[in-house]
């Protein structure tokens, strides 16, 4: 409550200070003065000053006043209360929270809480006040600082550009932070993995069934983390799904670049995009409800056994989803096949089919592999329509009629329910991430390199 | 490569090409109305005229190139060796590998040298045997006078080129198919003016062989490389006669004033 108080207020102190340093940079040049920037500019730097050290402030704060608080009502407990552990401790604190907050409490009753509840009102009131004082001092200061600045040789364009810049860098950086702290927290947890099961056991091991005992005298395997059968599941599932998408959206690509109508075209290219914007847990009951079945029942008619959950049926699902992603980024490339390329070989006599054969076409091979590897890296990091359609159990096999269970469907079913987070079995989901994310990783840098390349040639 | 037989006889060539009432629309839009325009097999056809005004229109129309633009619509005759190019009984295929092009811009495709111009034998099935293709290729690259600077590196992309040289070799790559009639469209436009002499004086050594239409923004080039030149202007064929003619003794005002300068 506190803190959207003192945001609109903020937020005000903003447009005020801006009219403020506009008004002060208008006053001057209205007295026939030249000023370096525009009034806006003086307006957006006075605003910059009066509120930018407010916002951090504010940050600052909001980290730092509950754990303060916190303290201090601990220390104000009765010394037999403050020895509780932190569990017994952390529910107190909470209950004297909501206590002081008005809402239901368990324990209404207990004097501790009451007095304690009181007290932290108390200090929350205070608190409050010191803020919005501490945020209304830093705005006046920066007012005041402005205020002698806003004079005709200050570059106020320059330093707001600078301070532009320097939030448009924050701003890149936090994703970049996050990309690194994701992967590092892979590391990590892949790190402590290895501690407990060799590196190459997990790397070339032919068997993979994580249950591990938990206690001494309960039944299952010592598990066992051979990666090798679920990445080859893996494998598999995407290579129906390539052998799908690859020649359906090549040709579809050729169709919408060289036959159709640029109408039919604005018309077609849209739709099949569409099929990239499907929620994949449709595409998942997709493949679980109605292929995975038909499958099944049409291979029992011809006589052969197709599991319910067979690869196939995932695999020919996973492939109409990334059909879009090859159609679309080869259209891409083939359009941007120069006319010169065509009309050079309709000139010695060549026919349509031959000039996309002998010409365009290899001309566009590196988008279109660049684009092939791009599907390919979204097929292996797909998990929906695999959890949904595809076995479970790690079944080392390169018939597409039988179950098969990948990287993506184990990782979740290992990290679903409630797991304690010091088992090898648990740290193994991490191991498998980091291995995943270092193979479409690999992947789409290579595709990336490949289309970039491939688009220098003929700009 | 001279055959005593087919040197052009300089007081009565033959006719190669007869343009008879060809009129050109894209879409609804006109772009050549009622040409007539006569070519002599063994010489050189300057096309002249201000941009805009339908020459590269009207080139297009001897191989048929405008097929493959939607929306153009071409009326009118053309015979090549009496045959109207335009009838149903014509192979478009076969019709443009008697009638090489030579483009604006280099186009070399983005293949080895040899393959650039092994293309169009191998597409019509010409040579069977790989010896007769490399002869074809050497033939080829011998006549559009690239043979020495690229023999050593056949097999290196034709991209790799200079400009100049990619538009010889994309000569070579039409010679290739062994046409009676070879047409360019501004072909050194891209050029600086040392490959473009190279390019004239290669197209006044192709003329004893093939016969030449070129279009051409540059009236010096009309005039040293072409025997006869046709004036273009919005369209229309406005006059059309020997170049020394045409360069000294225009007929029409409109020539005058283009070839002067005043227009264009
Ligand atoms: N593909 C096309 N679609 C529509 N109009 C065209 C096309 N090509 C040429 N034109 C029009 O036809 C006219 C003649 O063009 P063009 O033959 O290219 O002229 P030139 O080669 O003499 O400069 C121009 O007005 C041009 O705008
Ligand atoms: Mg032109």
């Amino acid at each position: 409550m506190i803190y959207t108080i003192a945001l609109a207020a903020l937020a005000a102190i903003w447009f005020a200070s801006w009219k403020m340093g506009q008004g002060q940079a208008r006053g001057i040049i209205a007295g026939g003065q030249r000023m370096h920037s525009l009034p806006s500019h003086y307006g957006a730097y006075t605003a910059i000053l009066a509120v930018v050290p407010a916002v951090l402030a504010l940050l600052i704060w909001s980290i730092f006043q509950p754990l303060i608080i916190d303290g201090m009502i601990v220390s104000s407990l009765p010394p037999e209360r403050q020895a509780l552990d932190d569990l017994f401790l952390n529910a107190l604190i909470n209950d004297i929270r909501n206590m002081a907050a008005g809402n239901p409490v368990r324990d209404a009753s207990d004097p501790v809480i009451i007095a304690a509840a009181a007290e932290l009102s108390g200090w929350q009131t205070t608190a409050n006040f010191m803020l919005l004082a501490l945020l209304g001092g830093l705005a006046v200061i920066g007012l005041f600082i402005s205020r002698g600045q806003v004079v005709p040789e200050m570059r106020a364009r320059n330093r707001v550009e600078r301070f532009v810049m320097v939030l448009l860098i924050l701003s890149s950086t936090i994703a970049v932070i996050t990309t690194v702290g994701i992967v590092m927290s892979l590391l990590y947890e892949s790190i402590e993995f290895f501690r407990r099961v060799p590196f190459y056991e997990f790397l070339f091991g032919l068997h993979w069934s994580p249950q591990t005992a938990l206690r001494a005298d309960q039944v299952g395997g010592s598990g066992s983390f051979g990666a090798i059968p679920i990445f080859m599941g893996t494998l598999l599932i995407s290579t129906i799904a390539l052998c799908i998408a690859a020649p359906v959206g090549l040709f579809s690509a050729i169709y919408m670049a060289e036959f159709s109508s640029p109408r039919a075209r604005s018309i077609i290219k849209p739709l099949l995009e569409i099929l990239a914007g499907v929620p994949t847990v449709v595409y998942g009951f997709f493949a679980a409800l109605l292929v995975a079945p038909l499958l099944r029942d049409g291979g029992a008619q011809l006589g052969i056994g197709i599991d319910s959950e067979s690869a196939l049926a995932a695999g020919l699902v996973m492939g109409v989803m990334i059909i879009p992603f090859v159609s679309s980024l080869s259209d891409d490339v083939i359009t941007a096949v120069p006319r010169s390329l065509r009309e050079g070989s309709y000139g010695l006599g060549a026919t349509r089919a031959e000039t996309i054969r002998l010409v365009i076409v290899p001309a566009a091979l590196p988008g279109i592999v660049g684009a092939l590897l791009l599907a390919a890296s979204r097929a292996i990091g797909e998990t929906m329509i695999v959890v949904m359609a595809a076995g479970l159990t790690a079944n080392l096999t390169a018939n597409p009629f039988e179950a098969v269970t990948t990287v993506t469907v184990q990782i979740v079913t290992l990290l679903t329910g409630d797991q304690e987070f010091d088992t090898a079995k648990t740290l193994s989901a991490f191991a498998l991430g980091l291995l995943l994310f270092v193979v479409t990783l690999a992947l789409n840098v290579m595709a990336l390199r490949i289309v970039r390349k491939y688009r220098e040639k003929y700009d | 490569m001279v055959m005593a037989d087919t040197l052009p006889d300089e007081k009565t060539p033959r006719t190669a090409i007869v343009a008879d009432g060809v009129n050109v629309h894209y879409g609804t839009k006109q772009a050549l109305f009622d040409v007539d325009l006569d070519i002599k097999q063994h010489q050189v056809t300057a096309l002249i005229g201000p941009s805009g005004c339908g020459k590269s229109t009207f080139l297009r129309c001897i191989n048929r190139m405008n097929d493959v633009i939607d929306g153009c619509s071409v009326e009118g005759r053309i015979l090549l060796d009496g045959d109207d190019i335009y009838d149903r009984s014509v192979d478009v295929v076969q019709l443009r590998a008697r009638i090489g092009m030579v483009f604006q811009k280099p186009n070399p495709f983005p293949k080895s040298i040899f393959d650039n111009v092994a293309y169009g034998p191998r597409i019509h099935g010409i040579a069977e045997k790989k010896a007769d293709l490399e002869e074809i290729v050497h033939d080829s690259l011998v006549r559009a006078g690239l043979w020495g600077e690229v023999s050593d590196r056949l097999n290196e992309p034709g991209t790799g080129l200079s400009g100049g040289q990619q538009q010889r070799l994309c000569i070579a790559r039409a010679i290739a198919v062994r046409p009676d009639v070879i047409l360019m469209d501004e072909p050194c436009s891209a050029l600086d003016p040392i490959a473009t002499a190279r390019i004239e004086e290669l197209i006044d050594d192709l003329r004893e062989n093939y016969t030449i239409v070129i279009v051409t923004h540059s009236m010096q080039q009309a005039a040293r490389v072409s025997q006869r030149t046709a004036f273009f202007h919005l369209g229309n064929l406005v006059e059309f006669g020997s170049t020394d003619a045409i360069f000294t003794a225009p007929k029409d005002p409109r020539t005058e004033s283009y070839i002067t300068g005043r227009i264009g």
